[in-house]
């Protein structure tokens, strides 16, 4: 399989605080790669730096084998890449019509066509279609921002924490629509949730205290003991 | 009763010309957190180059529209050169735009001379409708219907177009709009030299209004309109209208009730409204 994005030893500063000290891994076309970790640990500000909106100071970042470490958060956006942060960046104040607008960039037919995919995959956006963002639950903020993202085809989606804070049926709903999105495009997932991460993700990185530990299968994860008890506190 | 519809028609008149001066500041200031002292000196350069092109033409039409122009060219060199090393800083947004009021108000005083200069409202709008024991100005009624037909247009374009979508979804979430693949840099651009076009209209329509025109009446406006900002909620575009119509309004009765109270009651309307709504009036914020 193709490699869609590389992180390189990639550092990050924000402030005075050196936050990232070495993250790599790589996201391979089709796959959901999961970035795992303690709090704290880098996994957002890792999905910040690829996104442009903390941007590295060293190491470089390589998306469709063109460097993007240095681009502008909207170059980065309009490459190909949709961002659902952790706090959902929900416009609460437009309806969910108008959040979904905001991102669409062409409104043609075949943009059409590709919203009303991605409402069938999330129909509870559909019910809500006039409400504004602000007065959803949890659990739409979350399906309008992975809606958000997904809207413009984006051919890697950078998806953090999709499952904090939400009730054990919605993550069920939340889950179920990531594995429909895993057919049409890459992932890159942070998630403390390991029951979702492992049901989910194809590899695994783990990260802690802004490095990279280790990468690799999913499958050997499951079975590392070990290393689960010693990083994510399992076990 | 006729005092009271002349003190009404005074109070929106003036309302809405610190309306057309607050409407660009909330913008700029919701969207880009950028605190500009220098729109007052827009407004003023608006004032001045609208007389001098209606001095030109003769025409008010021309002078409103080489006012906007004025505006956006100016606008669009105080964004550039002025607000882009600033942003983020509240600091130092203050201490350069205030600077650059300075610079645009003697600047004025070079191009212009250091005089006053007398403003003469265009024949077709000068003199008053009689209805009744009701004088209606004619001037002061044509500023109220700009004010609301500005006010039309705009709540038009932000709740209508994809460009008013992306400056309220921008006032809302820069990073998030930006992480959506939209230029958020250019829109500031868009909406900075927007709210210095409506800064000049403000001063064009106001130098026929008071009369005269000064090089320092920018500031004395921009403090106005500062006001209306925090009263109506930064960012909030139906909230400058109505905290401008309530400033213009407040300041229209108590000059003739209690003029000593004059001056003062615009603080404590701002006052009252932080008080017991510290956000103002409306939030643009979702």
């Amino acid at each position: 399989m193709s490699i869609l994005l590389k992180v390189d030893n990639i550092h990050t500063h924000i402030g005075q605080y050196h936050i990232l000290q070495g993250v790599s891994f790589e996201a391979k076309k089709g796959e959901v790669s999961v970035l795992l970790g303690r709090n704290g640990a880098g996994k957002t500000t890792t999905l910040k730096t690829i996104m442009g909106l903390t941007p590295a100071t060293s190491g470089t970042v390589t998306f469709l084998n063109e460097g993007i470490t240095k681009n502008a958060t909207h170059h980065i956006a309009s490459n190909g890449i949709g961002y659902v942060p952790e706090d959902q960046g929900i416009f609460g104040a437009l309806t969910v019509e108008e959040n979904l607008k905001v991102a669409m960039k062409k409104e043609n037919d075949a943009a059409r066509e590709r919203q009303e995919y991605v409402l069938d995959l999330f129909p509870d956006l559909k019910k809500y279609w006039k409400k504004e963002g602000g007065h959803l639950s949890g659990g739409q903020k979350q399906m309008l921002s992975m809606a958000r993202a997904f809207i413009n085809d984006s051919k890697l989606l950078l998806i953090d924490e999709p499952s904090k804070g939400l009730a054990p049926v919605v993550i069920e709903k939340v889950m179920e629509a990531i594995i429909e999105m895993k057919k049409q495009t890459t992932i890159i997932l942070v998630e403390q949730n390991f029951i979702m991460a492992s049901r989910i993700g194809d590899t695994y990185t783990l990260i802690d205290d802004g490095e990279t530990i280790q990468s690799g299968q999913m499958s050997e994860l499951i079975q590392n003991e070990e290393l689960k008890r010693q990083y994510l506190g399992i076990g | 009763m006729e005092l009271i519809i002349n003190l009404l028609i005074n109070g929106l008149a003036t309302g809405m010309l610190i309306f057309l001066l607050a409407a660009g500041l909330t913008l700029i200031f919701g969207l880009m957190d950028v605190l500009n002292f220098a729109h007052g000196g827009l407004f003023a350069w608006g004032a001045f180059s609208g007389v001098w092109f209606y001095g030109l033409t003769n025409s008010f039409t021309v002078a409103i529209i080489g006012a906007i122009l004025t505006g956006i060219v100016l606008g669009f060199i105080t964004e550039k050169l002025i607000i882009t090393p600033v942003y983020g800083n509240h600091i130092q947004q203050i201490l350069i735009t205030l600077g650059f009021m300075i610079v645009l108000s003697e600047m004025l005083k070079v191009v212009f001379g250091p005089n006053q200069i007398a403003a003469k409202t265009p024949p077709l709008l000068s003199g008053s409708w009689e209805i009744g024991d009701v004088i209606i100005i004619k001037y002061r009624l044509f500023i109220i219907l700009v004010g609301i037909l500005v006010f039309g247009i705009f709540q038009f374009i932000l709740k209508r177009t994809k460009i008013g979508l992306i400056v309220r979804a921008g006032v809302m979430n820069k990073e998030m709009v930006q992480a959506l693949g939209i230029n958020i840099k250019q829109v500031f651009l868009y909406v900075f030299m927007v709210g210095a076009a409506l800064a000049a209209l403000g001063g064009v329509l106001m130098a026929p209004y008071s009369g005269v025109i000064y090089a320092e009446m920018g500031m004395e406006f921009a403090i106005l309109a500062f006001i209306v900002v925090v009263i109506g909620g930064m960012g909030s575009f139906p909230g400058s209208l109505l905290a401008a119509i309530l400033v213009g309004l407040a300041g229209s009765f108590m000059a003739y009730y209690v003029p000593a109270l004059s001056l003062a009651v615009n603080m404590m309307l701002m006052a009252i409204v932080l008080i017991f709504r510290p956000q103002g009036l409306f939030t643009a914020k979702g």
